[in-house]
């Protein structure tokens, strides 16, 4: 039996029961907070795999700027919390898509887990070191890349343009 | 010797060190100040006020620990916690000496990116102190405390890739060794000027101390994040910035200073703990001569230094840099 097998199975307890923790919270800072537990028990499950990049990444990127960028907004609004049976307005088409949306992820993890052949321990490490994740980034797919930087530098301007006051 | 057992033993002397090292830096901080305004400074407690922490220390033990009505509790009570923890495990991949047994996981090849991420954590307590306080202070603290942190953390970040990119690798050990062609040139402070300088300023904006301490600005927010917490809660506040002090310092010693490099290392590897002290005292010691000279920064002013200032002198200092490494400039290979 693989040896890491038992921490996986807790941290896979762990992030479902933050992610359900992120979904019926009634408390947006709550919410937000499992969100980054969720993040947090994601990286964990990356450095188990023997990809500490991916790991780190997640918490810088994620954890570190992302979710404080929203915890930032949620508490400078301050409408974080629910009145008990009050539901967020504009949920009735999103229920339905979310499912439809679940179940293509569900069928995407299934392909990959059982129809396409899993890397092994070895090629997993050496395509998560930072240098194996700069060459490809900067060589077989430059051009997504490139594409993504410019969505990003779009968006960039675009908040630029609605902040102006004139 | 099992991994686990010296893992666990090394961070039990790393936390032991580090909670001495903040006790007497709150002395040695007071004292330094003090005489820097033509002042004594605490002199009563032992001999020389050596015995000041201690007292300060069972005084926070015994006071009442107040729970303002309308907190929110978990997060109230989760909040210096998280202060407290990212400032300590930074020191995970510092390299306090030469040798693994003075290094705990320096090794990584992601310890750089790991000290960005834990210090973009970092932020997560005061902002939550600031908000689960139910206090407006505290949660315009936390605010001041979010905005300033997320701005400054770009070109702190940009600093360290100048530093990775001449080390070709962000493995601390690996950055500290790439810093000894054998004088001190080789330090890059002098071959990363720019870096230096712009690290220096936004760790000390990171730690929101003089002249960056808005986040606690006393005359305008009375404390800010920590206006609603006595006792040992704040105690754990107060531990987070000063251990977070030692840590950049020891950061700033090991990008810039040359980490524990120092002469005759290689016959007496303790020294090399020995000079890494030194780096890191000294860098303490400017820090709080910098806040003894000068005032406070006004916000906007903050917010424009760290955008429109910092953050694209950073850009252009990672561009030349990788420039000069393309070209192969003698000191950039």
């Amino acid at each position: 039996m693989n040896p890491d097998l038992p921490v996986l199975i807790v941290l896979g307890a762990v992030s479902v029961a933050s992610a359900l923790g992120l979904l019926l919270s009634r408390n947006a800072i709550y919410a937000a907070l499992f969100l980054v537990l969720n993040f947090g028990v994601g990286a964990v499950i990356y450095l188990v795999l023997n990809a500490p990049f991916i790991a780190v990444v997640q918490v810088s990127v994620y954890a570190g700027a992302i979710m404080v960028l929203f915890l930032f907004v949620i508490m400078l609004l301050g409408a974080e919390r629910l009145s008990p049976g009050e539901n967020p307005p504009g949920m009735s088409f999103q229920r339905p898509l979310a499912i439809a949306l679940g179940g293509v992820l569900l069928g995407l993890a299934l392909y990959v887990l059982f129809v396409r052949q899993p890397p092994t321990t070895a090629t997993a490490l050496a395509d998560s070191s930072p240098m194996a994740v700069g060459l490809s980034l900067f060589g077989p797919y430059l051009f997504p890349f490139e594409v993504v930087s410019i969505l990003l530098l779009v968006a960039m301007v675009g908040a630029v343009v609605l902040t102006r006051n004139r | 010797m099992p991994v686990l057992l010296e893992a666990t033993l090394k961070s039990v002397v790393l936390i032991f060190v580090l909670l001495t090292g903040f006790a007497y830096l709150t002395l040695t901080e007071r004292k330094v100040l003090a005489r820097l305004q033509a002042r004594i400074g605490p002199n009563r407690a032992g001999p020389l006020g050596l015995l000041q922490p201690v007292a300060d220390g069972l005084k926070l033990i015994f006071k009442e620990s107040i729970t303002p009505a309308g907190v929110d509790k978990p997060i109230y009570f989760l909040a210096p916690v998280l202060v407290a923890v990212p400032a300590i495990i930074v020191f995970a991949v510092i390299p306090v000496g030469k040798g693994p047994a003075f290094q705990l996981a320096s090794e990584i090849n992601v310890g750089a990116l790991y000290i960005v991420g834990v210090m973009g954590v970092a932020v997560y307590g005061i902002t939550l102190a600031g908000w689960a306080s139910n206090n407006k202070y505290a949660a315009l603290g936390g605010l001041r405390a979010s905005a300033q942190v997320i701005s400054y953390e770009l070109g702190m970040g940009l600093s360290i890739v100048a530093v990775v990119l001449m080390a070709s690798s962000a493995s601390l050990a690996d950055i500290v060794e790439a810093q000894m062609p054998g004088n001190i040139l080789g330090w890059f402070i002098f071959r990363q000027p720019v870096a230096a300088a712009i690290f220096a300023i936004t760790a000390m904006a990171e730690l929101a101390r003089a002249p960056f301490d808005l986040v606690e600005a006393e005359q305008e927010l009375t404390a800010g994040f920590m206006t609603e917490y006595s006792g040992m809660k704040f105690a754990l506040f107060f531990m987070g910035e000063y251990v977070k002090m030692i840590a950049v310092s020891a950061l700033f010693a090991t990008f810039f200073l040359g980490g524990w490099s120092g002469p005759f290392v290689d016959q007496a590897p303790i020294l090399s703990v020995v000079y890494f002290t030194i780096k890191v005292v000294a860098c303490l010691l400017l820090m709080i001569w910098t806040r003894a000279t000068l005032p406070r920064m006004r916000y906007d002013r903050l917010m424009g230094f760290g955008w429109k200032v910092l953050t694209p002198v950073a850009i252009a200092n990672v561009i030349v840099t990788a420039f000069l490494i393309a070209l192969g400039v003698p000191g950039y290979q």
